[in-house]
């Protein structure tokens, strides 16, 4: 009896060593589940045109990695934390699903992170904004990819305060989101030596800002920010020009601006907003290439930098499947953090220890209509700011496994 | 100079106009519904919709066909409210022998069908509607910019308010409406063909809801999700105004604007909020709503 249960043991010691070694990729099969907002207020600017990308990226790889095929899912989110979370949980637990990928609202990407993070899965995030996702509430097998708040605000506030835009009222959406947003855009603001005259709290989503903008004209400040995306921007940029706001001399710093915000509101409206962005498709040749690409699939719009950015994120990420020879996620991250990110959306970008992707981001300027000369044609480039300058800092990391390390 | 409570009275007077201004959507949308629930007997959710069809008509007709907004002021209510007649012929007919719940199931899962079929096609950013060239620029009035095309909004709607509210309640044809709330077999007796009266009331309050987004097209985004927006306030508006009032309709719409507009001076993180908090008081002081009659 004592010799049979040895025996049984050593064979199912031998099973558990051999798994890893014959099963490279798990399930035969590398998996990649694109979480985002596919209806509602985000879908323009993620949602179905991400799923195109990500496809994109698996043909460009060659539908194939280590010899298994790789598939694409996809499912919306509805901005609601708790769907995301039983999405993330069902695709981990019975679809095996290796990686999770864009993810807009910070309120779903820490609850899919989490569960990523405690199931060993990787998750990309391109449209999420906030910073703690590579800070605070970071993961050893998150990633961030496109843009953050610190670098919006730093971008956009700094540059802004350079050209003598030196005091700021804040439109604020009223939710974590628009909060982290106000927060890290006064910090540059004020570091760069401006000062904030004050800030107004806007419900969300909000459709008359009529009130707020009188409110931030009789504040006198030179610049007045808005800390929300989306639909919120799109009012606040078309009701300040009615009001008269940036003809009497005031100047307007759009915080989070996506182009698919920029093509609904039309030159006319929108020129002169100072935006940064993580990517623009017409800066060169080579983004100039990937969009028309992307294009044609989707009736001929433009990429958004979060829909470009889950293209380079999923190349990224299959490309680290390959060198590691595995899709475990411990041992892709680790690849992820070591192979250099160069394709055409970002030149020479890394994967920092916390998770963050740092490349060069974008300070652009809205073209006036006189100015644009073919469709799209929306941004002209102001400056190309390092990745090093835009992104917060590692040394002032509070990611607690660095902190634990250290 | 005096202050109220730390605001500057300019400031105030610029946050009362604005209440006034939104106010006046308020009241024109309410004005539809209550015209439609005190005939009809109808919670017609889909009038929310019907806004945003009105806006999407006239951009389509701007960008399809070059009609311009003047024009489409008249003719994207004539659209819609024969979308309207459609709607009620075919559909709601068949409900008014049941309790009001079905009539608002039907207009509450037409509302999500059209809506959704927008969004499908349009997506939800919206498309941009231009203020026209006569109504562009504005006046400064000393204690604010009041650009001209939001007087424009204020005038038409209070136009359309007292014209809806005089031939109901001065004219013969109104008083066949009423008479017709009141009391629908009788004055079919009369010889009045009551169907055909509320098919073509049910139209004309459509119609109004048409208007109310050719008229907000160039203020907000035409998209998909702006008649959803707008429909609780309004339905919280008919419901304080007491439902199927159609002076309390009126009065309430433009009340409430003023009161969102202050609240978003004073505390503008409650200004979502304001409007149900007054139903929440309304309800429990008197259900019938401030101009309602107590049934």
């Amino acid at each position: 009896m004592k010799r049979l249960s040895r025996l049984a043991l050593a064979a199912a010691l031998m099973l558990a060593l051999a798994v890893p070694v014959s099963a490279q990729v798990s399930d035969g099969v590398v998996k990649i589940g694109v979480l985002n907002d596919m209806s509602g207020v985000y879908s323009d600017l993620c949602g179905p045109g991400s799923v195109e990308a990500v496809k994109m990226a698996v043909e460009d790889f060659g539908g194939k990695v280590l010899g298994k095929p790789i598939e694409v899912v996809s499912a919306d989110h509805q901005n609601k934390a708790d769907i995301g979370a039983n999405v993330a949980n069902k695709w981990i637990d019975v679809d095996k699903v290796d990686v999770i990928v864009d993810l807009p609202n910070t309120a779903v990407c820490l609850a899919v992170q989490k569960i990523c993070q405690d199931k060993n899965r990787i998750n990309l995030i391109s449209t999420g904004a906030s910073v703690i996702l590579t800070n605070k509430n970071c993961s050893p097998t998150g990633f961030h990819w496109t843009y953050d708040n610190y670098a919006l605000g730093k971008g956009t506030g700094t540059a802004m305060v350079k050209e003598g835009g030196d005091t700021w009222f804040f439109l604020t959406a009223d939710y974590a989101f628009g909060h982290d947003l106000e927060k890290s855009t006064a910090e540059a603001v004020t570091k760069s030596g401006g000062t904030v005259k004050g800030s107004v709290r806007h419900p969300f989503p909000c459709n008359d800002f009529s009130s707020f903008l009188l409110q931030a004209q009789a504040s006198k400040a030179k610049v007045i920010g808005l800390a929300n995306a989306g639909g919120d921007t799109i009012n606040a940029v078309k009701q300040a020009a009615e009001f008269g706001i940036v003809q009497a001399g005031q100047r307007l710093a759009g915080l989070l601006v996506f182009i698919s915000d920029i093509h609904s509101l039309g030159l006319k409206t929108a020129q002169g907003l100072v935006v940064t962005t993580g990517f623009y498709w017409d800066q060169n040749d080579e983004t100039r290439a990937w969009s028309k690409k992307w294009s044609a699939r989707m009736n001929g719009r433009m990429p958004t930098m979060a829909q470009a950015g889950c293209y380079s994120a999923t190349m990224h990420y299959l490309k680290a499947v390959q060198a590691a020879g595995s899709d475990e996620a411990k041992a892709v991250a680790k690849k992820m953090r070591e192979i250099p990110v160069n394709d055409f959306f970002a030149k020479n970008g890394k994967v920092r220890e916390d998770g963050r992707m740092v490349h060069d981001m974008l300070l652009a300027q809205v073209k006036k209509p006189e100015d644009s000369k073919y469709a799209w044609d929306y941004y002209k480039i102001l400056r190309v700011i390092p990745g090093d300058e835009a992104y917060k800092p590692i040394s002032e990391t509070e990611c607690p496994y660095l902190l634990e390390k250290k | 100079m005096f202050e109220l409570i730390g605001i500057p009275p300019q400031a105030l007077f610029g946050q009362m106009l604005l209440g006034l201004i939104n106010g006046a959507f308020y009241a024109v949308l309410s004005l539809g519904l209550a015209l439609i629930f005190g005939l009809l007997n109808v919670i017609n959710f889909t009038h929310g919709a019907q806004y945003m069809l009105g806006a999407y008509v006239a951009w389509l007709l701007l960008n399809f066909l070059g009609i311009n907004y003047w024009l489409a002021l008249v003719l994207a209510p004539v659209v819609v409210g024969a979308f309207g007649i459609l709607l009620e012929r075919l559909m709601l007919r068949k409900l008014y022998h049941l309790d009001h719940l079905y009539g608002l199931l039907l207009t509450f899962g037409l509302a999500l069908i059209i809506e959704g079929v927008f969004r499908n096609l349009y997506g939800i950013s919206g498309q941009s509607y231009p203020v026209p060239p006569v109504l562009t620029g504005g006046y400064n009035l000393g204690f604010m910019f009041l650009p001209l095309y939001r007087g424009w909004v204020v005038f038409v709607s209070l136009v359309v308010c007292l014209g809806t509210w005089l031939v109901i309640e001065k004219t013969k044809l109104g008083s066949y409406l009423r008479a017709g709330t009141e009391n629908p077999t009788l004055v079919q007796a009369f010889g009045i063909n009551v169907p055909r009266m509320i098919t073509l009331t049910y139209g004309f309050g459509v119609g109004l809801a048409a208007l109310a987004g050719v008229l907000a097209a160039p203020i907000y985004q035409v998209k998909p999700t702006m008649g959803a927006d707008m429909i609780i306030v309004v339905f919280a508006v008919v419901v304080i105004g007491g439902m199927g009032s159609i002076m309390g309709s009126v009065v309430t719409g433009f009340m409430l604007g003023l009161l969102e507009g202050l609240t978003k001076v004073f505390y503008p993180e409650a200004s979502n909020t304001v409007i149900f908090v007054v139903m929440a008081v309304v309800l429990l002081i008197k259900p019938a709503g401030l101009f309602g009659k107590a049934s």
